[in-house]
């Protein structure tokens, strides 16, 4: 008997949703060809919260660190952009990359030293840290210290791919900056989620959730789970960084608390991320797209809605702790980016199918 | 030639020398059994070998390395493996991704190459029809077997066993002795700690006991057993 291995992740429902997310994306690429500003903006929003959900998730979820302290990278990401526009005259696509390079050099001693704490202590210091940030930050009066400042719309109008999207799609300046924003958005999502399936399937994946199940267990079997934090870590500043570059590139106007808002940047992503389902990549799509629905019923209610998502978030972590996605996937069974590696073949071949 | 070996080594946590000049020597190919009252420091011995631990004095060899300071995580890439006293899987992964861990990481290999290798390891523990279920749904005797299936699957050249007998029924107990004993033939050098002396002695070819963090006793099972100190101190026999 021929004893060959193999192993497979794929599932019927994973080959399905690989196609329909394809075409998905070509429709969303194609999107400004037919949908109104309006929706491109609500869509820039959806996508730039997905994006930084993914990363939360990858912290908190495969990671175990649950940092508070997000939206210190969304700020200091969108200051590094408007630094580098107002002060150094660069341009501002290409200023998002520095923006996410500017949360990454945060991210070290950030991680220097909350590293040092554990659980719930982890979670207030990145808070702490992210506030010592703001505060700073509010000092640097070339940029507006305390009050804000905005993009000069001089260098708004240089973009060149602005010039290009007004003549293709017959349309304002302002209106191309949106669907400027949108595209580099949906690139931003669509490679964040794409980069995270690609780590959860490597070797380094695999290393994660097996510090996530049992750390001591993990180091037993000579992974480095010290290094693993540093990876995970410095992975999610970096593009909540880039997230927010391309946030405050669109809002074109920006001030400290704003931009450090913990309520915006980290408390609801937070509550898109446990509602979706946490430690799963399906979990943030959900959540989002729930998030954004609640936001547009209840946008007239005023502090009702803050209260309303609360008590959502409370009820779904008590009686649907994996989230929403988790509710389906346990009753169906369906997987869109199925992780879990499956020994098929050899001995296995009778029982197994 | 000895796999392992210590010279003189010692532990203390603050005033309490838990590790007392503990010196002794594995030839390869061998299969040692540690036993000893409850506090004796059988545990702290194994963390001290696995690197888990850093001695305070005295000097561990590993397969021709000093390997004293060495941390954790780099012995098991020489090849040092371990199972836990309490089973510790990967809950949430499936038994094959256990030891796709274990085998990638432990052996610095990608999952092509470990991916025979880790199906040979859960047939040889009997684990292969249940390799693609969540490791959190495993009987105790199945986390036992994963335990010592995930410490294979780093490719050890010393195998450290926990206590991986205790709790289970007579059965279960001679299936797994079974299994150990046939990975010992195949040249694994193996170091056991266990309470459940007669599955120990069904495959130890050397006893070794300790008391108060001293090595009071090493040598043939047989003789060891039968030796009055350790009667007295270890069996509480009035000889």
């Amino acid at each position: 008997m021929a004893m060959t291995y193999s192993v497979t992740t794929r599932t019927g429902a994973s080959s399905i949703a690989m196609i329909a997310s394809l075409i998905l994306v070509v429709v969303l690429v194609a999107a400004p060809a037919f949908a109104s500003r309006g929706l491109i903006q609500d869509l820039f929003f959806i996508l730039t919260m997905l994006t930084l959900a993914q990363f939360w998730n990858l912290l908190a979820g495969y990671g175990g660190l649950v940092s508070v302290g997000q939206q210190a990278f969304v700020g200091i990401g969108a200051y590094a952009l408007y630094g580098a526009v107002i002060l150094g005259g660069a341009d501002p696509v290409l200023s998002i990359l520095l923006a996410g390079l500017a949360a990454l050099v945060l991210a070290v001693p950030t991680a220097y030293f909350a590293f040092r704490l554990q659980g719930a202590y982890f979670a207030i210091g990145t808070w702490v840290i992210a506030e010592v940030a703001r505060l700073s930050v509010a000092q640097w009066q070339a940029v507006g210290g305390g009050t804000g400042t905005s993009l000069p719309r001089s260098a708004l109008r240089e973009i060149g791919a602005v010039n290009w999207i007004e003549t293709a799609f017959d349309v304002r300046a302002s209106a191309a900056r949106d669907i400027l924003t949108y595209w580099l958005a949906l690139i931003l999502a669509v490679a964040t989620i794409a980069g995270i399936y690609w780590l959860l399937r490597s070797k380094a994946g695999l290393a994660l959730a097996a510090v996530r199940d049992n750390t001591e267990a993990a180091r037993s079997v000579g992974v480095d789970a010290g290094r693993m934090k540093w990876v995970v870590f410095l992975t999610s500043a970096f593009g909540t960084g880039l997230a927010g570059g391309l946030i405050y590139l669109q809002k074109a106007r920006i001030s400290p608390d704003a931009a450090f808002s913990v309520t915006d940047w980290t408390a609801y992503v937070i509550f898109i991320v446990v509602i979706g389902g946490i430690g799963t990549i399906e979990g943030p799509i959900l959540g989002v797209l729930v998030f954004f629905a609640l936001q547009s019923l209840l946008a007239d209610y005023g502090s009702w809605y803050l209260m309303v998502l609360g008590l959502i978030g409370i009820a779904v972590m008590l009686f649907a702790p994996r989230g929403l996605w988790g509710l389906i996937s346990e009753r169906t069974g369906i997987q869109l980016f199925p992780v879990r590696r499956r020994l098929v073949g050899g001995a296995l071949t009778q029982e197994e199918t | 030639m000895s796999i392992l070996s210590l010279d003189n080594v010692s532990k203390s946590f603050g005033a309490l020398k838990v590790t007392d000049a503990v010196s002794f020597d594995v030839p390869q190919g061998q299969a040692l059994g540690i036993i000893g009252p409850n506090g004796a420091g059988k545990s702290t011995l194994f963390n001290l070998i696995t690197g888990n631990l850093v001695s305070d004095e005295g000097r561990i060899d590993f397969d021709g390395q000093d390997v004293t300071r060495v941390p954790a995580m780099k012995r098991v890439a020489a090849g040092v493996g371990r199972s836990f006293q309490i089973p510790q899987p990967f809950e949430k992964l499936t038994v094959f991704e256990n030891l796709l861990v274990a085998a990638t990481h432990g052996r610095a290999a990608s999952e092509a190459e470990v991916l025979e290798p880790c199906a040979d390891v859960l047939r040889r523990t009997g684990l292969l029809p249940k390799a693609n279920s969540p490791a959190g749904t495993l009987s105790l005797l199945e986390r036992k077997r994963l335990e010592l299936a995930r410490a294979m699957a780093t490719g050890p050249k010393l195998l450290l066993l926990d206590e991986i007998a205790g709790g289970l029924t007579e059965a279960e107990c001679r299936s797994l002795v079974q299994t150990i004993r046939d990975i010992h033939a195949e040249g694994v050098t193996i170091i056991w700690i266990e309470h459940v002396l007669h599955a120990l002695n069904a495959v130890v070819e050397r006893l070794l006991v300790l008391d108060f963090g001293r090595v009071i006793g090493i040598g043939d099972p047989k003789e060891i057993m039968d030796s009055r100190e350790v009667r007295e101190i270890y069996l509480g026999i009035e000889v």
